[in-house]
């Protein structure tokens, strides 16, 4: 905002045209509050208009061009003054010249690519934003609206479970098993720890899921890790031959896909780490990777299938699972 | 393909436990008792023993039941070694209490019963800590001060077995073990 403003200054606004229709989900701001935004996928056009709104009207504004860009950007918390654009498309709107009333332009920046998923991190942050500028001589009017772009992938072909004993000579010796590698973030974690040896005297056992966000390159490496959840899966001292059940479901916790080496800049990995903490409050622990992954949402699904679903859940029974067939013949009948 | 709403919950199939395991004793027996103090010597070269009584099951001590008579300086010795053999966090032993080897008060001094007590307390929770560390039964100064009679100071410092983190098999892989100071 100019204090010396002798003559026209205005107002810009971004709408986009399916601001009705389009879903919106709540994403972290860098100070950690939420808010919600657009929701866009990769190869979605995103449409709309900006408004110029005259602030004093009769006055003619006298400009270098209006404009509009969609712009992808990794910001480095520590590096802020670069910004790495990876998406970057321009749309004139008006060449240099001056409007005498208010206006509204439309734009498209049509199948736009948007290869990442949008992120806000302890050390990095990558956004998806339209701005629309008026250049003028001394001093930009400018407008910046943020969305939020989500990546999505399908089950993986191979989703093999992960399977290892391990321990300390004649001291502990457990198996542990999850049912899969890679999860999605509605997913449930099934496994189990299988006691083959217990010399030492253990009070409690934890799944923790660590979050690794890893930023820089080669000498200037960072790791910040967060643990997401703890979550405590026995309590007690086993014996041999014991086998405790693993029942995690990820939907509860703040997650997101699994993001390796964006655009060269950063990487956010997760891990299962298996805790055991003895009567001397000594811990012993074995991290496991693993990979998520987002999964599109179910688009359309009858009630009565979901309906008989459910109730198969509970008996198994002939009569639920004829109800199942008769909804799924209806739904694709 | 049918993607299921809901997710496939059940728990994964296990082998069920041997009767003798589930009621069996467990193999992670070891208790040690630090009590019966005793003043040892005359006049102004006295000092205070303590009965150290282990009873155990753990495979790596020699001796299932064994007993001893330690002294304070025995208990710091084992701590002074222990923390430069091997890679443990030491927990903390029972004050040294110089004061109370000044002269001129008005009590017991060292030999004060509630300070015993205190102390024998102490040493109690030392080195049953102590004891069942993993790391620290490798040391052969550990089993020197549980398991013989008297302590050899002289002694060539040592593992009692191979290190534990080195892998005998490949079909294992070790844990990190961390000690949480308390």
């Amino acid at each position: 905002m100019s204090f010396f403003s002798f003559g026209q200054s205005a107002e810009i606004d971004v709408v986009l045209n399916d601001a009705e229709t389009r879903k919106k989900v709540e994403h972290k701001t860098e100070d950690g509050k939420k808010d919600k935004y657009f929701l866009f996928y990769d190869g979605e056009t995103v449409s709309g208009k900006v408004n110029v709104t005259l602030k004093n009207p009769g006055k003619r504004l006298e400009h270098h061009g209006i404009k509009i860009e969609f712009v992808g950007q990794i910001e480095l918390y520590y590096d802020r003054g670069n910004h790495h654009e990876f998406v970057s498309l321009v749309k004139d709107l008006a060449r240099p010249g001056e409007i005498t009333q208010s206006q509204t332009f439309d734009f498209e920046f049509t199948h736009v690519e948007k290869p990442y998923e949008s992120y806000t991190g302890q050390n990095v942050k990558l956004r998806y934003f339209l701005r629309a500028t008026v250049i003028r001589r001394l001093n930009d009017i400018n407008k910046e609206m943020d969305i939020v772009v989500h990546t999505l992938s399908t089950y993986p072909e191979l989703n093999s479970s992960i399977k290892m004993e391990v321990g300390i000579e004649d001291c502990l010796h457990i198996e542990f098993e999850y049912n899969k590698s890679k999860y999605h973030l509605k997913d449930v974690i099934v496994g189990k720890i299988y006691f083959l040896l217990v010399r030492i005297k253990i009070k409690h056992m934890e799944i923790d899921i660590i979050k690794r966000e890893t930023t820089g390159t080669g000498p200037s490496v960072y790791h910040e890790n967060d643990t997401i959840a703890k979550y405590e899966i026995m309590d007690g001292a086993p014996v041999r031959g014991e086998s405790i059940p693993i029942r995690l479901f990820l939907a509860g916790y703040d997650l997101t896909p699994t993001m390796r080496d964006i655009n060269k800049k950063f990487s956010v990995r997760y891990y299962l780490n298996l805790v055991l903490i003895d009567e001397e409050e000594r811990r012993y622990f074995k991290q496991q990777e693993i990979t998520l992954w987002r999964k599109g949402d179910v688009v359309r699904k009858s009630m009565s299938h979901q309906a008989a679903i459910a109730s198969q859940r509970f008996e198994g029974s002939a009569a639920s699972e004829s109800a199942l067939e008769q909804a799924a013949k209806e739904e694709s009948g | 393909m049918t993607d299921p709403v809901v997710a496939d919950t059940r728990r994964l199939n296990s082998k069920p436990q041997d009767l003798t395991d589930a009621y069996g004793p467990p193999s992670n027996f070891l208790e040690i008792d630090v009590y019966d103090p005793q003043i040892v010597g005359v006049g102004r070269n006295r000092y205070t023993t303590y009965e150290v009584r282990m009873r155990t099951n753990l495979p790596i001590f020699k001796l299932k039941d064994s007993c001893v008579r330690r002294r304070y300086s025995d208990f710091e010795w084992l701590k002074n070694e222990l923390e430069r053999d091997s890679k443990i966090v030491v927990p903390p032993l029972p004050g040294k209490a110089l004061k109370r080897q000044l002269p001129f008060r008005g009590d017991e001094g060292l030999f004060e019963e509630a300070f015993i007590e205190e102390r024998r307390v102490g040493l109690e929770q030392f080195i049953n800590r102590i004891a069942g560390h993993p790391l620290a039964q490798n040391e052969r100064c550990l089993h020197m001060f549980l398991q013989e009679e008297t302590i050899d100071r002289n002694y060539i410092p040592g593992k009692v077995r191979k290190n534990r983190y080195t892998c005998a098999c490949s079909m294992y892989i070790y844990f990190y073990i961390t000690l949480i100071q308390s």
